[in-house]
């Protein structure tokens, strides 16, 4: 490759000079590495331990062009740590390994690695090792190349766009106007070969903030994810200085996630039907693995949203902890721990787990959606869409958000995947919310929405999720109040403070449907909100279902890894939740006031149910015996959630669902059996649901 | 002449660790990257690995004490190992550590325990080599005005 030195930078006579951070903890191959790293003449950092590499690469992403990292690692798998700087920084990572087994070369790929070296690695194969960086640099740079712009000039250092660290610059914008004529589809992942010069040209990096992430899934979501292509999704996204080319590798990531989630999704799938055991560490998984993609979200400053931030992860997970009959316990105080901890720290851990988790069937292309409403029998596809546009959102995390959730549907289509983040996100807000909102402090709760939400679920979800209040909130609130309530704060503090919390009106629909789920009143709210909800519902029920799948997933499945079982704990809770609310439903109709209007979401939580069953078999939930839910199916798919989730922890408290906060059901059941709490409940629910009605209507 | 000699003698040593099959192609990568910058590079490996060693060594012990025998972590220890001696070529090693691994996946505890004993004897026999090796090495490579110093 041709560098043209324009500054007298030692990076200017590329490939000498490139920046590599190394990182193995054996210090034999460590030093032997560095050493040979320097004889290559590259620029060489060295540190033993993932954590300090991820430090160091988040203080200054333009400090390094390249990493190397080995695969075991006692502190972090080298697999979340290459996902971790993919996503966040966007620098091509290099495995390296004494296992050339197939399978690890391939989960290498599949976590976005651009190499996989064998040990002992030769100087040979790390002469080469630059090509890396400026392919990536040249992708990334394409439009800057034609714009004329290219003021930078260069090209050596190889970050193909570290460059400038994180702005585009209106080079990129103008470029990548006449680009986006020029190419119409190429897209994604291609590299156009005409473009050499730009290999040569530092291109600012782009960060996808939340906000980008966020425009980025609805524009995708519009289109659909089959038919997205970077150029509409750059016209539809309207942002200035993004060229086509960080659309389309942002696309590329993001079909990457979803395709991973889908098999996450598909392989909790499984995994839940054959878990019985409600496993604590699942559920900590699940929760950790939304915190991490939480967290990630966080970290990377992007995507957080505010609730995605305060939810109080740790406030959940504290609250999943708490007995407090939440029944959230699932989440083991690691769990929450960790989850408190991704929320405030950027656990590259988590986060990676999260995003793995996330990665549901999303399939990419909508399949995920897809499945979704066969699984959960929702009827009108819009669900899908409410799904899908979770999914969405969740690009943005990209592969990290790994919707803790969604792993855990079995079948869950887990659309959650696909909608991916925001839907686990919200929905694990939820459900944390609920949790939160044990302690009444709904209001708090829910507005953190996807955060807060998540918490009960998994507070993993990615902050995409949250930034999709709609419904995921919401919903999440709602499933959390019924879920998390299982202590003794009546569903009604849940129920009351998110629903006027959340911004989203929608969101608070979802809330309050789900709330209503558990409650009868919900159901009657439900109802009542029909028509204008139905949007809102239907997310919300996909919510519901993803997350019940999800729940079931994460309660079924005993989480090998550490984020696949986050992500399963907030299915799990999803699931719960949406069990609940399914059950509910279904029970509220026969019981409760408004039958009419549920039948929509009957369909819906029905279907939730469905996963819910599955879960059943498998979990043997005390709680679940304890008390006799209203609907006994519901209950027990609820249960089985809980379990999932809480695993152990649910103390069947007379008052609340103790048992998993998951379950609306449960709640709601124990609620009501415990206490007149439901006639408590009902009246602020349909408190909330008037509020959210108008809301909703002044957002619509 | 006794330069001569010295050198040559620590020719034929190096040349036996090959011969026998104690060190591998590795070995002269290591050697390779040796130059004036990094004078003693393979010394500074080779001792770097003895002293990271000889902890893995020490937790592998500590597994097989365990009962049952936690054939997943024996495994990952094994596999840390083995990486670590492979990076330095340690080839007789390495073959054992093959083979532990291989009686870990099996299952097979018994295999597991005989096996390592041959990996820290092999371990401990290169150790000595590479040691007298070394100090040949340094004594020859030492001033050339002290050619005739004496040997240890």
């Amino acid at each position: 490759m041709t560098v043209e030195p324009e500054m007298d930078d030692p990076r200017d006579h590329f490939p000498i000079g490139m920046r590599v951070l190394a990182v193995d903890d054996d210090p034999t191959c460590l030093f032997f590495l560095e050493t040979l790293l320097r004889r290559c003449q590259y620029h060489v950092t060295t540190t033993n331990q993932a954590v300090t590499a991820l430090k160091l690469l988040r203080e200054n992403k333009n400090k390094f062009d390249l990493v190397i990292s080995d695969v075991h690692m006692p502190d972090m798998d080298g697999f979340k740590l290459l996902e971790l700087v993919g996503l966040e920084m966007d620098l091509p990572v290099i495995m390296l390994s004494a296992n050339g087994d197939t399978k690890l070369v391939m989960k290498g790929i599949t976590h976005g690695a651009c190499d996989y070296l064998l040990k002992p690695v030769r100087i040979e194969e790390l002469k080469n090792i630059w090509q890396h960086v400026i392919r990536r640099k040249k992708f990334d740079s394409k439009d800057s190349n034609h714009s004329g712009n290219q003021d930078n000039p260069h090209s050596g250092s190889g970050e193909g766009g570290i460059g400038s660290a994180g702005t585009l610059s209106d080079q990129n914008g103008k470029l990548n106007k006449r680009r986006k004529d020029q190419n119409e589809d190429e897209e994604e992942e291609h590299d156009e070969d005409g473009h050499d010069d730009s290999s040569t040209q530092k291109k600012p990096r782009v960060v996808w903030s939340v906000e980008l992430h966020r425009k980025f899934v609805a524009a995708v979501h519009q289109m659909g994810i089959d038919k997205a292509v970077p150029k509409k999704i750059l016209d539809l996204m309207n942002v200035e200085k993004l060229t086509r080319e960080n659309v389309a590798s942002h696309l590329q990531k993001y079909r990457l996630y979803l395709k991973r989630l889908n098999s996450i999704v598909n392989q909790q799938a499984n995994m839940a039907a054959a878990l019985g055991s409600t496993d604590a560490s699942y559920l900590r998984m699940g929760s950790l693995s939304g915190l991490e993609n939480f967290h990630t979200l966080n970290g990377s400053g992007q995507f957080h949203n505010s609730a995605f931030r305060s939810f109080p992860s740790s406030g959940m997970l504290g609250r999943l902890n708490t007995p407090a009959g939440l029944g959230m316990r699932g989440l083991p105080s690691s769990g929450v721990t960790q989850l408190g901890h991704a929320q405030n720290s950027s656990s590259s851990t988590v986060d990676q787990v999260n995003f793995q988790q996330v990665m549901l069937p999303g399939s990419h292309n909508g399949s995920v959606l897809q499945g979704m409403p066969t699984a959960l029998e929702l009827d009108p596809l819009q669900h899908i869409k409410g799904v899908t546009h979770a999914r969405e959102l969740s690009t943005a995390i990209d592969n990290r958000t790994v919707f803790p959730i969604s792993s855990g549907f079995p079948d869950a289509k887990i659309t959650i995947g696909s909608s991916s983040n925001s839907l686990l996100g919200v929905t694990n807000n939820t459900l944390m919310l609920e949790q939160n909102r044990q302690g009444a402090q709904g209001g708090k709760v829910f507005g953190n929405q996807s955060s807060v939400s998540v918490a009960s679920l998994n507070s993993e979800f990615p902050s995409p999720l949250m930034d999709h209040n709609r419904l995921n909130d919401n919903w999440s609130t709602a499933a959390q109040s019924s879920g998390i309530h299982s202590n003794s704060f009546p569903l009604n503090d849940c129920f009351k403070q998110p629903i006027l919390h959340h911004n989203n009106l929608r969101d608070n629909m979802s809330t309050m449907a789900l709330r209503i789920g558990s409650n009868r009143c919900d159901v009657s709210s439900v109802t009542s909100m029909p028509p204008q909800l139905q949007d809102i519902r239907a997310d919300m029920q996909c919510q519901a279902s993803l997350i019940s799948s999800n729940a079931e997933q994460i309660s079924n499945h005993a989480p090998p890894q550490g984020w696949d079982d986050h992500n399963q704990d907030g299915s799990y809770r999803l699931n719960v939740m949406c069990s609940s609310i399914n059950s509910m439903i279904p029970v509220n109709s026969a019981v409760g006031p408004t039958g009419q209007g549920l039948e929509p979401k009957n369909t819906i939580f029905l279907a939730n149910m469905d996963f819910n069953s599955i879960g059943q078999s498998n979990f043997n939930d005390p709680l679940y015996m304890k008390y006799d839910l209203v609907n006994k199916s519901a209950a027990e798919a609820s249960l089985k959630l809980k379990q999932g989730l809480l695993m152990d922890q649910r103390k069947p408290q007379g008052n609340h669902i103790s048992s998993n906060f998951g379950s609306l059901e449960d709640i709601v059941s124990a609620m009501v059996k415990q206490n007149g709490l439901l006639d408590w409940i009902d009246d602020c629910l349909i408190q909330e649901l008037a509020h959210l009605l108008k809301g909703y209507s002044s957002i619509w | 002449m006794e330069r001569n000699q010295m050198l040559r003698q620590v020719a034929v040593m190096r040349q036996s660790f090959f011969d026998q099959g104690f060190l591998d192609e590795q070995f002269v990568q290591l050697e390779e990257l040796q130059d004036d910058a990094n004078p003693n590079f393979v010394e500074e490996v080779v001792t770097l690995y003895y002293r990271d060693s000889s902890r893995q060594i020490l937790n592998i012990d500590q597994a097989l004490e365990r009962n049952p025998l936690d054939f997943n972590k024996l495994d990952t220890y094994m596999h840390q190992f083995k990486g670590s001696s492979t990076s330095i070529g340690a080839k007789k090693v390495k073959a054992e550590c093959t083979q532990f691994r291989e009686y870990c996946k099996a299952g097979n505890g018994e295999g597991c325990m005989r096996t390592f004993q041959q990996v820290k004897k092999e371990y401990a026999i290169l150790k000595r080599k590479l040691e007298a090796y070394f100090q040949q090495v340094r004594v020859q490579s030492g001033p050339s005005e002290t050619a005739c110093r004496p040997r240890n």
